[in-house]
């Protein structure tokens, strides 16, 4: 595929001087909208998640008027609601010695130092107040006896500064901003569209100025003008089809936004989770995590002989591979997730994988068991065994887990400066859907914090210093015609193809494609395989698809079709990406860089960058470099041996 | 396995809608029942039929999104579970299931098994937050929250608000909807101030939305996939009278 | 081709508010027509009842003590607060309010019926119960089969009309004679009446605690047993004179 390199790009919103003053100086800094005004000025809101929901609560709680869009029945449904763990801040309630800039370090060091470090310390600063406001609004954090919070520890950190909800968090929080949104709903300063998928981004002199939405009830395409458009749509984990995310995730208004204008950043950054319950046949249609907690107790092995096909309990002790134990002694089976990820890909590569088609490695609670008793390993991950056995029919008391590694997160999003504005003036990208905190991997507990710090707290001030200039004025019509055009188009060409194969079946082979290429580990030769083979299978995809029904209809097949559609470009982006960056850098491991161990090799003099991606034309993409300067975590090599 | 689906059939709002018969075959017992369904749609859709419409989205029982009465029994008869985790190995072999949506006034058909679940946001709309704008709130430790309040809170607070407890009831009732949200609340001190108007408010917009009254019988509690207990309805009717009487 | 519609422009402020979309608050009428209120007038209504049952089955239980214990009860009844207030006229308002109670007792059950009834307009094909499913069954038909008995049982025993000694003899003589074994079909009767009513109880006295919001996690197992003991006593209490009767033991 042809790139072009073009201008580095540069972050111009983060003010200087010393990385603690500088987001009370952005917002000293930042224009102010007369609360008179405020109510003439229109923002419209993208997904319902963490970063969505309380980003349109707090802009109409500020008197702003707001349109939120979900394609989900209701706000309350969208997948932040799946995160089990818990939500990292920096409260140093336990006094542990952690800090705000502890906090900070963990998350650059975690993401491998890819990420930058004015955001990531806001980041750290605002994590408090979400406890707080979270408290506030009624989320049921899990309490000591004398009534406080109860924090615990999570992978990358040596302080206790987790804060949970049972293994619900992300759904306590999720409610808490839904609750929150519903409010604003109820006082008229929210006007909520549910079952609504956006479908394009109007973009007019220089300004993102509204969308083009889908009813997904009636089919009716419709036009929603704002001066101002923020994306909080999630992440593209999906365009694996088999991931963790919920099976509506995608990449659509973010991609779209993209080709009208948006760089993307960083696409090749996914995390894999070490720890999801693996793939049981060719229908399976999505997968589960298990909390990672588990590593804590379970030992993970697979047979030393290949395509050993005897049952786990048959297998005595010197013929089995305890490999995490053998191969990182000081650590063992608590590496952090993508080292666990790829060493299972690894024995499972070598044809000593477990269970159906050979993907996937025992977690064995034996030793745990006699160790500590059933009844304490049942008080400890009750839940976890019964969610394990309502799928796999297999009792982990008795029978070892099966595990594998699934795609969970995706860092990459499309690039936004400290402002949390992309290269559209206009438009803003919150949470997973943007590129920003996160680096080259993401630390667990950490997704929630980001969605709720940009929506809470960040978005809220930035977009003011943006809309102090509006309202815009009428938005020109030529422009909305032209997008609405677009976007009939699309459908009207998937309706007509009327092949013989269904989007699903695109889409699966799509996910393969990316998870054989371009996942846990990526080679120059996989890649170049893959940006040959994405393009064949799109054309296919263009010429063979099948979508039946009508427009003018819910019609799920036509939206997945759609998604589909999109996913594809973005694959090939993707590919594209991981290849040019012939460096290994968290989630993003390249076989060609690996020390002598087969540990992920940074290369900082050539990668220290973020790869902003401009949609091209006939060209092929476009490069832009922003350059990342540490000028607070030194950068190293990591070690977990 | 092979089996026989029975499933409602409704294109749209106006249409009366019908139940239709399937042959399913080869369907594998580590399927989840929405998989099973899935592979019923492609057959469907490359045979030009329109698919059988359904709610999904996490697959993961959080979302609250799927639902559909199993052989009469909301989510079907695996208890504390959702249809998306529900799996074929509990069907034997050859059997005949029926499938319908949630069935109530308040919850009118969309498409097939797809059904309009808006009145419940409006419950929540009616008062079911705290009101708190972002960044007024105080330091997360100064209200201490005694650890079984804030623990029963939670039990009420995993709802994930299917609809499973209206389809269920007799009497098409959202009773336990609504009393989740509002004993979450209520056992928690940062719920106090606005405890009785928010279940007058909340319970006046049950009555208007068109649910039925609760007579207690269960049923809801017995089918919700998070096990939220009946005496959250107990809860929500002691703060109503509360508020009516004052 | 698909409709388009355009939803406001950018300067005009955009929440002008969708029909469909906003809350349809509908005024409440108070609290009497909400279904809590409904169900709270079943409760304290239902409680009066079951004041009355108690009362009842301790009068009857006297006849085991000998026809006159039993006429004199029943006499007392009616001489209550004499010569203070005329012959009869306390029995007679504590009838009112019983009649008042069932009435309101039934006009809240008929009135929670029929809006559960337009809250489910399409039925199931397929309906399974998960929990304890006679409950509705017994409480709606139930409370009909009740109100059938409560009228044949005044007539036979209140009444006289279907009793074999008519409405001049002494309530001692109509019971006994009542329930004379050439009369065992009666004695059926009243058996499966009183245990519908058992579990109308057990049911409806929970529930009524449930109602009024004293039910919570901790006593729910104590008011429980609460109400099957108070059923299971008012079950027992009113079956023991037919039976004693019938077979023989009471003369």
């Amino acid at each position: 595929m042809k790139f072009t390199e073009g201008p580095e790009i540069r972050d111009t919103k983060a003010p200087e001087g010393p990385v603690e003053e500088r987001w009370e100086k952005r917002k000293f800094g930042a224009k102010l909208v007369n609360p008179a005004n405020k109510r003439k000025l229109n923002v419209i809101v993208i997904g319902t998640g963490l970063a969505g929901g309380s980003a349109a609560a707090t802009l109409g709680e500020l008197g702003y008027n707001v349109k939120s869009f979900c394609y989900q029945d209701t706000p309350r449904r969208a997948h932040s609601i799946a995160a089990q763990g818990g939500i990292n801040a920096a409260k140093n309630y336990r006094g542990d010695g952690d800090s705000i800039y502890r906090l900070f370090y963990d998350t650059v060091k975690g993401g491998d130092f890819r990420a930058r470090e004015s955001n990531v310390y806001r980041l750290a600063q605002v994590s408090v107040n979400i406890i707080d406001q979270a408290v506030a609004q009624g989320v049921p954090f899990a309490r000591e006896y004398g009534g406080l919070l109860d924090t615990r520890s999570f992978g990358g950190a040596q302080v206790s500064r987790t804060f949970y909800a049972r293994g619900q968090t992300g759904q306590q929080l999720l409610l808490g901003a839904y609750q929150a949104l519903e409010r604003q709903i109820a006082a008229g300063t929210v006007q909520m569209h549910t079952r609504h998928e956006m479908l394009d981004l109007i973009v007019a002199d220089g300004r993102a100025r509204g969308v083009i939405v889908r009813d997904m009830v009636t089919g009716e395409i419709e036009r929603h003008l704002a001066d101002a458009v923020v994306l909080a749509s999630g992440g593209y984990g999906n365009v694996f089809f088999l991931s963790t995310n919920a099976k509506g995730c995608n990449t659509t208004a973010i991609w779209r936004a993209h080709e009208r204008g948006a760089y993307f950043a960083n696409p090749c950054y996914t995390q894999i989770h070490p720890t999801c319950i693996p793939v049981s046949g060719e229908y399976q249609s999505k997968l589960t995590l298990m909390s990672e907690s588990l590593r804590n107790d379970g030992r993970v092995w697979v047979p030393l002989r290949k395509n050993d096909e005897r049952a786990p309990g048959d297998i005595p002790e010197e013929e089995r591979d305890y490999y995490l134990e053998r191969i990182y002694p000081s650590f063992g089976n608590l590496v952090p997730r993508d080292i666990a990820s790829r060493a299972a890909k690894n024995v499972c590569d070598e044809g000593r994988g477990v269970g159906p088609g050979g993907l996937g490695v025992y977690l064995d609670f034996r030793d745990a068991i006699n160790r500590l008793g059933r009844d304490a390993v049942e008080k400890k991950y009750g839940n976890l065994f019964e969610m394990y056995e309502r799928i796999t029919g297999e009792n982990p008391y008795d029978v070892p887990m099966r595990i594998y590694p699934a795609v969970h997160y995706t860092m990459g999003g499309l690039w936004v400066d400290y402002d949390l504005q992309s290269t559209i003036p206009g438009l803003f990208v919150i949470g997973e859907a943007n590129f920003s905190d996160h680096g080259a991997n993401r630390l667990g507990a950490s997704a929630l914090m980001q969605g709720l710090a940009d929506g809470y707290f960040v978005l809220p001030t930035t977009i003011g210093d943006y809309l102090a200039a509006g309202p815009f004025g009428d938005v020109d019509d030529e422009a909305v015609a032209q997008a609405e055009i677009r976007v009939r188009d699309k459908i009207d060409r998937l309706l007509a193809v009327n092949g013989t194969r269904t989007p699903d079946s695109f889409h699966r082979e799509l996910g393969k494609l990316m998870w054989d290429y371009c996942g846990m580990e990526r080679t120059e030769e996989s890649l170049r395989k893959a940006l040959e083979r994405i393009p064949e299978l799109r054309a296919e995809f263009w010429q063979n698809v099948k979508v039946s029904g009508t427009a003018e209809e819910l019609n799920q097949v036509l939206e997945k079709a759609g998604r589909v559609a999109d996913f594809f470009d973005l694959a090939e982006l993707m590919c594209l990406d991981a290849l040019v960056r012939s460096e290994s850098c968290g989630g993003h491991f390249r076989a060609e860089s690996q020390d002598a161990d087969g540990e992920a090799l940074r290369d900082d003099e050539h990668f220290a960058h973020v790869s902003a991606w401009e949609h091209g034309g006939e060209d092929g993409p476009v490069l832009h470099k922003e350059t990342l300067e540490y000028e607070y975590v030194k950068m190293t090599q990591r070690s977990y041996k | 396995m092979n089996l026989t689906l029975r499933v409602w059939r409704q294109s749209g709002p106006s249409d009366a809608g019908r139940m239709v018969t399937y042959k399913v075959e080869d369907v594998s017992p580590d399927m989840s029942f929405l998989e099973m369904l899935d592979v019923l749609n492609e057959r469907l859709i490359v045979e030009g039929d329109d698919p059988i419409a359904f709610d999904h989205d996490c697959r993961e029982g959080i979302c609250g999104m799927c639902g559909m009465v199993i052989n009469g029994v909301a989510h079907g008869e695996q208890r504390a579970t959702t249809t998306c985790q529900l799996h074929m190995r509990h069907f034997e072999d050859g059997a005949e299931i029926t499938i319908e949506p949630w069935r109530a006034a308040p919850f009118p058909v969309v498409k097939d098994l797809v059904v309009d679940r808006s009145a419940f946001d409006r419950i929540i709309q009616a008062g079911g937050f705290v009101s708190v704008p972002a960044g007024s709130a105080p330091d997360a430790h100064s209200v201490p929250v005694r650890k079984e309040d804030a623990d029963a809170a939670f039990d009420a607070a995993t709802c994930i608000g299917c609809g499973a407890c209206v389809a269920a009831c007799p009497n098409g009732s959202a009773s336990l909807f609504t009393a989740a949200k509002i004993t979450h609340l209520s056992l928690l001190p940062q719920g106090q101030p606005e405890r009785l108007s928010r279940a007058k408010a909340m319970v006046d917009q049950m009555d208007s939305e068109g649910f039925g009254g609760c007579t207690n019988t269960g049923e809801c509690t017995a089918v919700c996939p998070k096990g939220i207990p009946l005496d959250t309805i107990a809860q929500m009717n002691s703060d109503y009278l509360k508020a009516n009487a004052k | 081709m698909t409709a388009t519609i355009e939803r406001g422009s950018a300067t005009a402020p955009v929440n002008t508010p969708a029909a469909k979309k906003t809350p349809t608050r509908k005024k409440p009428g108070g609290f009497l027509t909400s279904s809590n209120g409904k169900k709270v007038v079943m409760a304290v209504t239902g409680a009066v009842m079951v004041g009355f049952l108690v009362l009842h089955m301790l009068g009857n239980l006297k006849i085991f003590f000998g026809r006159d214990s039993f006429n004199d009860y029943a006499h007392a009844l009616r001489t209550l607060l004499e010569p203070i207030a005329p012959y009869r006229s306390v029995l007679t308002i504590l009838e009112i309010g019983l009649v008042l109670a069932v009435v309101l007792h039934m006009w809240a059950a008929i009135s929670l019926s029929y809006r559960a009834g337009k809250a489910r307009p399409v039925k199931y094909v397929a309906k399974k119960s998960q929990a304890n499913g006679y409950t509705t069954h017994i409480m709606r038909w139930g409370g009909l089969t009740i109100v059938f008995f409560v009228i044949w049982h005044l007539l036979d025993l209140t009444f006289g009309v279907v009793n074999p000694k008519g409405f001049d003899s002494a309530p001692a003589d109509r019971m006994i004679a009542g329930f004379d074994p050439s009369r065992w079909w009666v004695t059926l009767l009243y058996l499966v009446a009183v245990v519908m009513v058992g579990l109308h109880l057990r049911h409806g006295i929970w529930s009524a605690f449930q109602t009024l919001g004293w039910a919570n996690r901790d006593r729910n197992k104590v008011l429980r047993a609460t109400a099957g003991l108070i059923s299971i006593v008012l079950v027992v209490g009113f079956l023991a004179p037919p039976l004693a009767i019938t077979f023989g033991v009471v003369k």
